[in-house]
C-alpha cells in the first residue's frame, strides 16, 4: 500500500474537509464489499425460501441484492464513482458466472444421462436388427472416424497450401481477395455447406445419392477456411531470419519451405489442424443431408449411406422406437462419447503445442 | 568466404533461375488459393442451379400452394427473430465476460478461465440442441407463464404461453449461449490490445478502475465489438441442428416469442424436412438455403469490413 488514507475520527471529516490540494478519501475496510454481498445471498436465500425455496431464485436474489448492497453502502462512504466502480466490479463477474452456468449445466446433464449406457456393448454393437434395448454406436463411431479423416486428407493439402501461399507467394489483389473469402468462409452455414456437397453430387451422379464422401466434401469446406487461418498465423511466427539464412546457402525456395519452415512451425500447425478436425467432427446438419443414416456397419464412403455419431444421436432421440428410454439412453451417451472425442482433440491439440514448440535455446 | 573474383555475372537484377520444383511448389501452392475462390463461388452456382426449378415453378407446386416467397418468408422471419433475440442477449453478457478475463480476473487464473469459456464454443451443436430439449425449456416454463401474464400486452409475448417450452424464447436463449464464446473472443482480443499507455495515463489521472475501461479501452475496441456481435449474428443465423431440435416450429409468420406456434427457421427447416423430400421439394428446400447463404454472407462480409477497417488505423500491426 503506498498512500495510508488516514482515516480520520469518525463523523468529524465530513464536517471539516482538510484543507489542501489532496482531499483524503474514505475508504471501505478491506473485505466489506465481501461481507455486504454475502450479507445479501443470505438475505436473498431467505426471501426465497419464504416464497418456496428454489436455489436458482435464491442466487438470482442474492446477487442482485448483494450488488445493491455493497453498491449502496459504497456510494454513501465512498462516494458515487467509487460506487459505480464497484457496481461495475460485480456486474462484470456476474456476467462471467452467468456464463458458467450453461457450461456446467450442460456438462453435468451429459454425464448424467449418457453414463447409463457408456459401457463395452455400446462400443461393439451396432444398431443392426436392434429395435429396442442393447445395441450400440459401433458403426457409427467408426462412420465419423472414416468421415472426418478422409475431410482431413482433403482439407489438410488444400488449406496449408494455401496457408503457404499467403505467407510465402502471394502478393497483391490475388493475396487479399483469398484472405477476405477464407474469412468470408468461416461463416458459410454448416447447413449450406452440406446443400452444396448435394447439389455437387447430384449434378454428378444424378438423383438421391448418399455417400459417406458427399460428407466429407461438405465438411471440408467447413474445415478449409480453419485450416487457412491458423496455419498462417503460425507461418507468420516463422523468423525472416531462418529464411534468409536458407537462401544465402544457396537452398531453392520451395525447399527452403519444406525444410526450414514448416519444420519450425510444426507444432503450431500439428495444433491448428487438431483444432480443426475438432470443429468438424460434431459437425451434425451437413452430415444429415448428404450421408444420412444406417442401422448397419458400411465403412466403404464411396458407396452408399453411413451412419455418424451426431446423426446417430439426433436420431436417437428424435426418433425413438417403442423402447424409448433405450433410445434416449443411446442418445446422450451418443452425445456424451461426441463430447470427450471434442475435448480429447483440444487436449491433443494442447499437448502438441507444448512438446513439439521450438526450443528458442534462450 | 571471401569473394576473389570479381563479380563477372550482370547486377543482381536479373531474374534467378527457376527451377522445376520451385514452380511445381509455388504452382500448386497458388493453384490452392484460387481453388478455394472457385469453391465459393462454386457453392453459390450449384446452389443456383439447383435452386432454379423453385424459382421458375408455378406458385402452386411449392409446398403451400402460394409460391416461393410466402414459403420462405416465414422462414426467414423465423431466422432472423431467433438470431437477433441471441445477440440482444450475448452481447452485453460477451463484453461483461471479455472485460472480466482481460482486466478484472486474477493475472495467473485469467488464460485458464479464457480456455473456459472457449470450451462452450467446442460443445457440438447437436449436444446444445439435446440440452436445451432436456434443461432449459422446462425450467423456463415458469417464465413463459409468467411473460404472458404480465407482459403480455407487448406482442413478443403475446400469450398463450407454451407449457413445453420449446419456443422460439428458448432458442434464442440457447443460440445466445452458443454464440458467446465467438463474441468474447473477439472482444478479450481487442480489449487486451488497448494501448497500454492510455490505460495507465487514465489511471495516473486517477480514475477508478471502470472510469480507465470507459475512457481507454471501450472506445479503442468498440469496433471489435460490432464486428465480433456480427459474427456471432452469422453464426446464429445458420445454427441448424440446436434449432431443429428445440423448436417446435412451422407455424406461418408471427413474431411471438413464447406460444407453441413458432415459425420456423430456414437452416433447421432444411434439416427436418430434408431427408424426406423428394422432387421439386429438394430445390425448394435448396432455394431456402440460397437465401440464408446471401444473408449470412452480407452479415460476414460487413462484420470482415469492420474488423479489416479497424485493423487499418488501429496500428496493433
Amino acid at each position: 500500500m503506498s498512500t495510508e488514507t488516514p482515516l480520520a475520527p469518525a463523523g468529524a471529516s465530513t464536517a471539516a474537509p482538510t484543507p489542501g490540494p489532496v482531499r483524503t478519501q474514505r475508504r471501505l475496510p478491506r473485505f466489506a464489499p465481501a461481507g455486504l454481498f454475502l450479507g445479501g445471498l443470505v438475505v436473498g436465500g431467505l426471501l426465497s425460501a419464504v416464497t418456496g425455496f428454489s436455489l436458482v431464485l435464491a442466487i438470482i436474489y442474492g446477487v442482485v441484492l448483494g450488488t445493491l448492497a455493497v453498491y449502496v453502502v459504497s456510494r454513501s462512504v465512498e462516494g458515487r464513482r467509487k460506487a459505480t466502480d464497484r457496481l461495475v466490479t460485480s456486474l462484470v463477474t456476474s456476467a462471467f458466472g452467468i456464463a458458467m452456468v450453461p457450461l456446467l449445466s450442460l456438462v453435468y446433464t451429459v454425464l448424467d444421462r449418457g453414463l447409463a449406457r457408456l459401457d463395452g456393448a455400446f462400443f461393439t454393437n451396432s444398431m443392426y436388427r436392434v429395435v429396442g434395448e442393447g445395441g450400440g454406436a459401433y458403426h457409427a463411431i467408426l462412420g465419423t472416424v472414416i468421415i472426418t479423416m478422409l475431410t482431413a486428407l482433403i482439407a489438410v493439402p488444400i488449406g496449408l497450401l494455401t496457408a503457404i501461399y499467403l505467407v510465402e507467394y502471394g502478393t497483391g489483389r490475388l493475396k487479399k481477395a483469398i484472405t477476405f473469402f477464407v474469412d468470408v468462409m468461416t461463416g458459410i452455414p454448416s447447413i449450406v455447406a452440406g446443400l452444396f456437397a448435394f447439389a455437387l453430387f447430384t449434378l454428378l451422379f444424378g438423383n438421391a445419392i448418399r455417400l459417406g464422401l458427399m460428407g466429407s466434401v461438405a465438411l471440408a469446406v467447413l474445415m478449409i477456411p480453419v485450416v487457412v487461418r491458423s496455419c498462417e498465423e503460425v507461418l507468420k511466427l516463422v523468423p525472416n531470419e531462418l529464411r534468409e539464412a536458407s537462401y544465402a546457402l544457396g537452398v531453392p525456395k520451395w525447399r527452403t519451405i519444406v525444410k526450414v519452415v514448416l519444420p519450425t512451425a510444426i507444432a503450431g500447425l500439428g495444433t491448428g489442424i487438431t483444432l480443426a478436425v475438432a470443429r468438424v467432427i460434431g459437425e451434425t446438419a451437413p452430415l444429415l443431408i448428404t450421408v444420412g443414416l444406417i442401422t448397419g456397419t458400411n465403412l466403404n464412403p464411396f458407396d452408399g449411406r453411413m451412419a455418424t455419431l451426431p446423426v446417430y444421436a439426433y436420431y436417437q432421440l428424435t426418433q425413438p422406437g417403442t423402447a424409448t428410454q433405450a433410445f434416449v439412453d443411446r442418445a446422450w451417451t451418443a452425445a456424451l462419447v461426441l463430447i470427450i472425442l471434442v475435448m480429447a482433440l483440444n487436449v491433443v491439440a494442447r499437448l502438441i503445442s507444448h512438446f513439439f514448440a521450438p526450443k528458442t535455446g534462450r | 568466404m571471401t569473394a576473389t573474383k570479381a563479380p563477372t555475372e550482370p547486377p543482381a537484377q536479373q531474374r534467378t533461375v527457376r527451377r522445376p520444383g520451385d514452380r511445381i511448389f509455388a504452382g500448386s501452392a497458388k493453384g490452392s488459393g484460387i481453388f478455394i475462390l472457385l469453391v465459393l463461388a462454386g457453392v453459390a452456382v450449384f446452389l443456383i442451379s439447383e435452386a432454379l426449378p423453385a424459382i421458375t415453378a408455378s406458385s402452386e407446386d411449392i409446398p403451400g400452394g402460394e409460391g416461393l416467397a410466402a414459403y420462405i418468408g416465414p422462414l426467414v422471419l423465423g431466422t432472423l427473430l431467433g438470431a437477433v433475440l441471441a445477440l440482444l442477449v450475448a452481447t452485453p453478457l460477451a463484453v461483461g465476460i471479455a472485460l472480466y478475463i482481460t482486466y478484472y480476473a486474477p493475472r495467473r487464473i485469467a488464460a485458464v478461465l479464457g480456455y473456459v469459456i472457449d470450451l462452450l464454443a467446442a460443445i457440438p451443436s447437436v449436444v446444445y440442441g439435446f440440452w436445451g430439449l432436456a434443461v432449459v425449456a422446462p425450467k423456463l416454463v415458469p417464465f413463459h407463464q409468467w411473460a404472458a401474464d404480465t407482459l403480455g400486452f407487448i406482442p413478443f409475448f403475446a400469450g398463450p404461453a407454451s407449457t413445453s417450452g420449446r419456443t422460439m424464447f428458448t432458442v434464442g436463449l440457447v443460440l445466445a449461449v452458443m454464440i458467446l464464446p465467438i463474441i468474447s473472443a473477439i472482444s478479450r482480443e481487442v480489449f487486451s490490445q488497448a494501448p497500454a499507455l492510455h490505460r495507465e495515463a487514465a489511471l495516473a489521472l486517477g480514475a477508478t478502475r471502470w472510469e480507465m475501461i470507459k475512457m481507454a479501452v471501450l472506445p479503442y475496441g468498440k469496433s471489435g465489438v460490432i464486428a465480433g456481435a456480427m459474427l456471432g449474428l452469422g453464426r446464429a443465423l445458420g445454427e441448424t441442428m440446436a434449432v431443429a431440435i428445440i423448436l417446435s416450429g412451422g407455424a406461418g409468420a408471427t413474431l411471438n416469442l413464447i406460444s407453441n406456434s413458432n415459425p420456423s427457421t430456414i437452416a433447421s427447416n432444411i434439416a427436418l424436412s430434408f431427408p424426406e423430400a423428394t422432387g421439386l421439394d429438394i430445390n425448394t428446400l435448396i432455394a431456402s438455403g440460397l437465401v440464408l447463404f446471401l444473408i449470412t454472407l452480407v452479415v460476414n462480409m460487413l462484420a470482415r469490413w469492420v474488423v479489416n477497417r479497424r485493423a487499418d488505423f488501429s496500428g496493433a500491426n
